[in-house]
């Protein structure tokens, strides 16, 4: 993403590592880097989630809202993706630098979450054809050290699972117009979502015949082709994209090969970031967000 | 909101403060590894993260570059999620550029800019949380990042606010220091003020809101200057606190030695 200066040495340095299965930071080509995931950091937000993922930093904050349903299907609700490109991150993205790339994020995030299966838009419907929620997806990238989408998938999922939603009840109508009334937050008549299905995105990226997931920045810089598959937990993949400039051979194995490895490794992925999100929910810690 | 006073007859504010109370800052150096500098800084609820790159080469737009010092880039802008009304542009309005400005002048007199000829430095700021004085918080943040990254300054550059709550029962008017978002919107005026506090000089100084008599300024911008005054201190804190974490660092992985 952020552009990485290497020389040939570093590359090829990379390049041999990953021959022996080692990668610069001592792990195999299949393992993540650590992972710290944060919840309910943001509090003018309805849910909120931080991911951090060695040196990459996405905060995530769903808003809700009360909108119109979509006119071909008056009994769901939206989900409207936006991601923002922080010049914190690097100064590439200062001014409009980093929209191209936002874009590109928000689109991908939000067909990964397009199918049913991976999230059912029906329980954010309110009265049918007349009202429904609009959860507001704001992603901030605060620091980009490669493997963005996978993080703010994560984030997003987290995010999810960490919203509430006010219970909402209609208290009269006025010339076809309903008055609605939101429950309070201090009597705790908030319903969470169910988040359960919703999906992991897993980056695999090709260099000569191994796939390096979790890559870093220096590695994607290496890269030849990169491919982002969502998962759901139940083993359906719900998107996939092959980013950038570079491809795969179409009768290749590498490229089977990629998407079960991709489906293991997002199986594997949703579990842990499940049992992760039930301990934070069980325990509660209080935030401690940037001062840790 | 009716019914909300700036200040209530015990003498208390609407969070519950005293008039020349700052609200609890806790802020942290370093908190990203891939900028040259970075801090985060909480005042209240207003929560600024800051980053600084540099100083580097110019690269893009070589027309800026000054041949005697270094050109100084700022960007302000606030996540959207920052305030309690979604927001729908991070940055680039009429606002975000106006402070992106104030940033530039505030610190091109702090920085020791003619140490770096023919280089830029970029500080970038991003509110994670807007509940008032935001600009001051995000000057505080920078003034953290700078020092993280070892960029000279003259002195921390130290912004606060201050209000005037209007006189009650023939009592003079009270000027108040450091205003949240609550504050803000309850009316009053609002005098923002940056400066050098060892120097003595202020850097920054602007007045908003509604109309301040003459006589008031003195009093309400004394106490600007004191509340920036107090936030020295306390970066000064944190700014010792973090270095002396660094070096005890070093020391266990015995890098210190012949460093």
């Amino acid at each position: 993403m952020a552009d990485i200066l290497l020389s040939e040495a570093e590359k090829t340095f990379i390049l041999h590592g990953v021959r022996d299965n080692v990668r610069n930071d001592g792990r195999s080509c299949s393992e993540f880097r650590p992972i710290e995931l944060e919840l309910g950091l943001v509090e003018n937000a309805n849910g909120s989630a931080r991911v951090r993922l060695a040196n990459t930093d996405v905060l995530v904050a769903v808003k809700c809202e009360i909108d119109n349903p979509p006119s071909n299907f008056p009994d769901e609700g939206k989900l409207d993706f936006f991601v923002d490109c922080s010049a914190n991150a690097t100064p590439q993205f200062e001014g409009k630098g980093g929209e191209q790339l936002a874009v590109e994020l928000a689109a991908l995030m939000s067909r990964a979450y397009q199918t049913r299966e991976s999230f059912n838009l029906s329980t954010l419907s309110i009265i049918k054809g007349m009202k429904c929620w609009k959860l507001c997806i704001d992603v901030l990238i605060l620091e980009c050290g490669g493997s963005l989408i996978d993080a703010i998938s994560m984030g997003t999922k987290a995010a999810l699972a960490d919203t509430k939603i006010p219970k909402v009840s209609v208290i009269g109508s006025d010339e076809g117009t309903l008055e609605l009334e939101l429950a309070d937050e201090a009597d705790g008549r908030e319903e969470p979502l169910d988040w359960h299905h919703a999906p992991c995105l897993v980056t695999l990226n090709k260099l000569e015949d191994s796939l390096l997931v979790d890559a870093s920045a220096e590695e994607e810089a290496c890269c030849a082709a990169a491919l982002i598959v969502g998962v759901s937990p139940n083993k359906k993949i719900t998107t996939t994209s092959i980013p950038g400039h570079g491809s795969f051979l179409a009768d290749s194995k590498i490229f089977a090969r990629a998407l079960n490895l991709a489906v293991d490794v997002g199986v594997k992925l949703n579990t842990a970031l499940e049992a992760a999100i039930k301990k934070h929910q069980t325990l509660k810690p209080p935030p401690r967000g940037f001062l840790d | 909101m009716a019914g909300l006073q700036l200040l209530s007859e015990y003498g208390l504010r609407v969070d519950g403060r005293r008039p020349n109370e700052l609200r609890q800052i806790r802020c942290k150096m370093g908190v990203f590894s891939q900028p040259d500098g970075s801090a985060y800084l909480e005042q209240g609820n207003t929560k600024v993260l800051a980053a600084v790159y540099g100083p580097h080469e110019v690269r893009l737009n070589r027309s800026k570059t000054h041949h005697d010092r270094a050109y100084i880039n700022c960007q302000f802008s606030m996540a959207v999620f920052s305030t309690s009304e979604r927001k729908r542009r991070p940055r680039g309005d009429r606002k975000s550029q106006e402070m992106d400005m104030n940033l530039n002048q505030i610190f091109e007199s702090a920085i020791r800019t003619e140490l770096y000829p023919r280089s830029r430095i970029d500080i970038y700021l991003e509110v994670l949380q807007a509940d008032g004085s935001n600009f001051s918080a995000c000057v505080n943040a920078a003034t953290l990042a700078l020092i993280d990254a070892g960029i000279p300054l003259k002195d921390y550059v130290c912004s606060c606010t201050s209000t005037l709550a209007p006189s009650q029962g023939g009592a003079p008017p009270t000027p108040m220091v450091d205003v949240n978002h609550v504050e803000e919107t309850l009316g009053g005026p609002g005098l923002s003020m940056s400066t050098l506090p060892r120097l003595d000089s202020v850097v920054h100084l602007e007045l908003s809101g509604t109309r301040l008599h003459l006589s008031h300024i003195d009093p309400v911008a004394e106490k600007a200057a004191t509340g920036a005054a107090d936030i020295m201190a306390v970066l000064d804190k944190a700014v010792r606190g973090h270095v002396a974490q660094c070096l005890h660092a070093r020391e266990v992985s015995g890098q210190g030695a012949d460093a």
